[in-house]
């Protein structure tokens, strides 16, 4: 065998042991490319106090820009008008926002509410305290604001969903309220024909 | 002069040649499973975390949606890991003396935050939007398994690159229905004699997925 074919095969052998090496730069440790001094949303941070790197906006502050918004449309973001609840839902109700109320209503309102509203969700089955049922006339006569402000601002031992739920969704979850409402206390006479004689030749 | 190798040298130098190629072979391979292992990966082990969170009660018994926590998925890179007041929403009520729960209250209590031992860690030069995924047809189960059934959390998938292309390159393979996007156990519910790669390619059609642009560099480094 000549020499320049065992100093190549040398090299090459060298070579495959070098890009070899480089392949496994995940398994030395300090790796920099892989953690790079940056922050990941609610990553631990020694930069502050209180370990966050995703802070909490101090109490009393709104984002900078929105306070505008806030105070140009209060009835949208309160529920109420110069601090009476508002009894409309200040957006338009449509097909598609009722079904967005209704998403929204079985992700976070439905464990405690139940899938009706009777107040029988699984959390309530497994101690919670029972809400009231929405299909009372108490609860039936509550203005529109009235739900719209239990949601954001919590009521009794029901904590505030405000940073859950965005105040779009809150009042689609409103009028969804509305539609499961009228759902358990449809007046017979409204009924078409065909539908009420079917109800009636049930109750019979 | 003296040689100063013995005439067996030669033999020993060409054979050195055989072995080494065999070493660098067996290295390769180690490697080529090393890498993938779960010791490397974590997948399938589950790390200590201040409480023992169980997804398979949450979501499973109680019935809770993985937007009730999660509450960002749908609209943010980061899916949310909820605060301590969602904890607190139900805990606050339920279980209040149970020993598991005390990190919760002390958390809520004194204003400090739970630090929970992070599974899915990608590396920082991979920017990954849980949203566009979410909202273009990519189940949770499809990266996360059946956290329904996880009493630990866990995490299922390597989440190394070769396994991100190989949606990436065929996502019609893994897609299904937005409205379905959060249902564990899809695959079950399709209905038998029901071919999913046809669907698969109708909704890949239907989101506007350029699938020619998914294995870009820049999709995911950036």
């Amino acid at each position: 065998m000549s020499k320049t074919v065992n100093k190549s095969l040398f090299g090459i052998t060298l070579l495959i042991f070098l890009a070899l090496l480089t392949s496994g730069c995940d398994l030395i440790p300090g790796r920099h490319m892989r953690d790079q001094p940056k922050l990941k949303p609610l990553a631990a941070s020694t930069l502050f106090d209180n370990r966050r790197a995703s802070q909490i906006p101090p109490a009393n502050t709104v984002p900078r820009g929105e306070w505008y918004e806030f105070m140009s449309d209060e009835p949208f973001y309160t529920g109420r008008q110069n601090g009476e609840f508002i009894d409309i839902i200040p957006i338009e109700v449509n097909r598609e926002v009722l079904l967005r109320g209704q998403e929204r209503f079985n992700i976070y309102c439905s464990p405690c509410h139940g899938l009706v509203g009777n107040g029988q969700g699984m959390v309530v089955q497994r101690g919670f305290k029972q809400p009231n049922s929405f299909h009372t006339d108490q609860v039936r006569s509550q203005p529109d604001g009235y739900f719209y402000d239990v949601m954001t601002n919590g009521f009794g031992v029901m904590y505030s969903y405000a940073a859950r739920v965005h105040p779009e969704d809150r009042w689609a979850i409103v009028a969804y309220i509305r539609a499961l409402q009228f759902s358990q206390n449809v007046p017979l006479d409204s009924l078409p024909t065909e539908d009420r004689q079917q109800i009636e030749s049930l109750v019979e | 002069m003296n040689q100063i190798f013995h005439p067996s040298a030669n033999v020993i130098a060409k054979a050195s040649i055989g072995v080494l190629i065999v070493l660098v072979g067996v290295l390769s391979v180690f490697l080529y499973f090393f890498v993938r292992s779960s010791w490397m990966t974590g997948v399938n082990i589950s790390e200590p975390q201040p409480v023992p969170f169980s997804h398979l009660h949450h979501v499973r018994q109680v019935g809770l949606d993985c937007r009730y926590c999660h509450t960002s998925v749908e609209e943010a890179a980061s899916a949310n890991i909820p605060p301590t007041e969602t904890c607190m929403t139900c805990h606050s009520q339920i279980w209040t003396d149970a020993p598991m729960l005390e990190p919760v209250r002390v958390s809520w209590r004194d204003n400090v935050s739970l630090e929970w031992e992070r599974l899915h860690d990608l590396a920082d030069f991979v920017y990954f939007n849980h949203s566009i995924h979410v909202n273009k047809g990519i189940g949770c189960e499809t990266c996360h398994g059946r956290v329904d059934n996880m009493a630990l959390p866990m995490k299922v998938n390597t989440l190394q690159m070769e396994w991100c292309l190989e949606c990436h390159r065929n996502p019609a393979k893994y897609i299904r229905p937005t409205d379905e996007v959060f249902t564990m156990g899809y695959a079950e519910t399709v209905p038998a004699g029901h071919d999913p790669l046809v669907e698969g390619h109708e909704l890949v059609a239907q989101y506007g997925i350029e699938v020619g642009r998914l294995d870009n560099c820049s999709i995911c480094h950036r």
